[in-house]
């Protein structure tokens, strides 16, 4: 029965972990870099939620509509103005300059919020059990957000102009070019997505938790892991992946302590790179 | 006061050892290590452990960390060399945080969080805390004209010459006949070596370690330092060092200064600072101070000079 439980618990922990491994994954596969600011676009959009939710008494969904827009629209900036220009210097510069860039932003939202844990303002509701496993009607709002998200990005990508585009220069930069594909108006758009559902998935995390500062950088590992166990640059790689990390999360619980949640991800990532490089649904990884 | 400019001055020296680490990873062989920290941990823990709790010779010990974290990093390069930079960044990353993780929670290895009290520091009792900071001075200054030498000696041989072939491009060092996965992991193993053993001497020097020491802003630091200097030059990354050290030193009390900021924010402040620092000198100024300087192909030269320099 706990491992039914726990089993539970990581399939709606994936589900969460999918929403910003989707924008890793998403950058890699149309920018070709990983971009380690994902960590501080996550706390970006957890604290814009927060402004939302708690200083102008919003509900939760359309505060985490505003943890989207903020993140999103701070990835653009962010990557217009500074990843941009690094892009062109190689894959090194690239990465530090990421890493630079998150420690930046990070406390950049350290210096108006401080160190202190906060939470959302949320009704307070009693668990429901069923059949024996116990679900809080939170989790169960988080789960139908992450999958109504992952859903409309789908759609997105399959069905619109800008949705295909995004496709083709993923799938071949200078064929769509040729195709008269605006590669600056791409970048703007997949940044705009993805740093957006980071910001989405850095206040889902929060949801169910408390925020600081470090709510992306704590969980950077985990969502690292789901993006290269699925694939690095594939996106029902990174959902695949995010389940995979988040149910393995859960049942380490079994025989570690909880404070060894995010070296599962490590472990995974080590696992997955020996043995299946490319990932479960990835194309290729040299 | 001069008390903390000799302390200081060991900061900068163990800086040092890392950047000149760091120059064959980074500057001369092109592989990146986010995880720079981690590395840096092992060396610290290891001989901190083995002096402690062995009761080993400190020289011992500081080789044994050396040593520990170079076999680290074979590990860790042998299990993404094949693959796209990336991943090893990724890897090198995600291996930093783990160990962090590990030695908070493990109690029976160093203490957990509390960390290890009490490394001993060589004639630390004996000198007094003023000679024995002057003395550990002269150590780490020993170390690193030795690394500086051993590094310079790298540079141009024919060693170093095939890391910044492979850096350049890998394909053509392949096509040469070259072995580029032994290249990269020998390059990211005598680069761990030094990391270590700049983590075992600053165990030795601060006699307490612990796992919150070991945070990722150390490895913006190191790098701030090469980029500062100049990248793939050996004096570049010493000046870089000495630098980057006199400017986090001096934020420590700049910070402070701004009315109306607590301690959290002055600490902001502070990162705030050396991140933004790090991005502008990685835009603008990417050369660093002392650029690496590049020989002349042999085939001009020797079009140049012709035949009467051969006899």
């Amino acid at each position: 029965m706990q491992v039914t439980q726990l089993i539970l618990n990581g399939l709606m922990s994936g589900t969460i972990l999918a929403v910003p491994a989707i924008g890793l994954t998403a950058i890699f596969a149309v920018l070709r870099f990983t971009n380690f600011a994902l960590a501080s676009h996550m706390t970006i959009g957890a604290f814009a939620g927060f402004l939302a939710n708690v200083w102008l008494a919003w509900p939760v969904v359309p505060s985490l509509l505003a943890a989207f827009v903020v993140a999103g629209l701070v990835g653009v900036l962010s990557d217009e103005f500074i990843l941009k220009p690094f892009r062109a210097a190689g894959f090194i510069t690239t990465a530090i300059g990421s890493i630079a860039l998150t420690i930046a932003l990070e406390n950049c939202v350290r210096l108006v919020f401080g160190n202190e844990l906060r939470g959302y303002d949320l009704p307070i509701r009693r668990d429901w059990l069923v059949g024996g496993l116990r679900v809080s009607p939170q989790q169960l709002e988080n789960l139908a957000i992450a999958v109504a998200a992952m859903t409309l990005l789908f759609l997105f990508l399959f069905f619109t102009r800008s949705g295909r585009a995004m496709r083709a220069f993923a799938d071949n930069p200078m064929l769509a070019s040729i195709k008269g594909i605006n590669a600056d108006m791409v970048a703007r758009l997949v940044s705009f997505v993805a740093m957006g559902l980071a910001g989405l998935g850095g206040m889902l995390i929060g949801l169910d938790t408390t925020i600081d500062p470090l709510v992306g950088f704590k969980s950077i590992l985990s969502i690292f892991a789901a993006a290269v166990v699925g694939g690095l640059g594939s996106l029902p790689g990174a959902v695949v992946g995010a389940l995979l990390v988040g149910v393995g999360e859960e049942l380490s619980l079994l025989i570690l302590s909880p404070a060894y949640r995010s070296a599962i991800g490590f472990l995974a990532i080590l696992v997955v790179l020996t043995l299946r490089p490319r990932g479960i649904l990835g194309a290729r990884a040299y | 006061m001069e008390h903390y400019l000799v302390a200081i001055a060991v900061t900068a020296g163990i800086y040092a050892l890392m950047a000149l680490g760091m120059n064959v990873i980074w500057g001369m062989a092109g592989l990146i290590n986010l995880g720079l920290v981690g590395f840096f941990a092992v060396g610290a823990y290891a001989s901190g452990l083995i002096t402690l709790k062995l009761g080993a010779p400190i020289a011992v010990g500081v080789a044994a960390g050396t040593l520990m974290a170079a076999v680290v990093g074979v590990l860790v390069a042998l299990i993404t060399v094949h693959l796209r930079g990336d991943y090893l960044a990724i890897v090198t990353l995600g291996f930093a945080e783990s160990l962090r993780i590990v030695m908070s929670n493990e109690l029976w290895i160093a203490n957990g969080t509390d960390g290890l009290s009490g490394i001993p520091g060589p004639f630390r009792a004996e000198a007094g805390p003023h000679l024995f900071n002057l003395l550990y001075l002269g150590i780490v200054v020993a170390a690193v004209v030795v690394l500086f030498f051993l590094v310079d000696r790298l540079v141009n041989s024919p060693f170093g010459r095939v890391l910044r072939a492979i850096r350049d491009d890998e394909e053509v060092a392949r096509f040469a006949g070259k072995n580029v996965v032994l290249f990269k992991v020998k390059a990211f193993a005598f680069g761990t070596a030094a990391l270590g053993l700049a983590g075992a001497l600053y165990g030795h020097f601060t006699s307490y370690i612990a796992p919150d020491l070991f945070a990722p802003l150390l490895t913006l630091y190191v790098k701030l330092s090469l980029l500062t200097g100049g990248l793939g030059n050996s004096k570049g990354a010493v000046l870089g060092a000495v630098l980057v050290v006199f400017f986090l030193e001096s934020t420590r009390f700049l910070a402070p200064l701004i009315p109306g900021l607590s301690a959290v924010q002055a600490a902001a402040v502070r990162e705030l600072a050396v991140s933004v620092a790090l991005l502008v000198i990685l835009r603008f100024y990417a050369k660093g101070l002392l650029p690496e300087r590049i020989e002349a192909p042999p085939l001009t030269a020797t079009a140049a000079a012709p035949a009467a320099s051969r006899i």
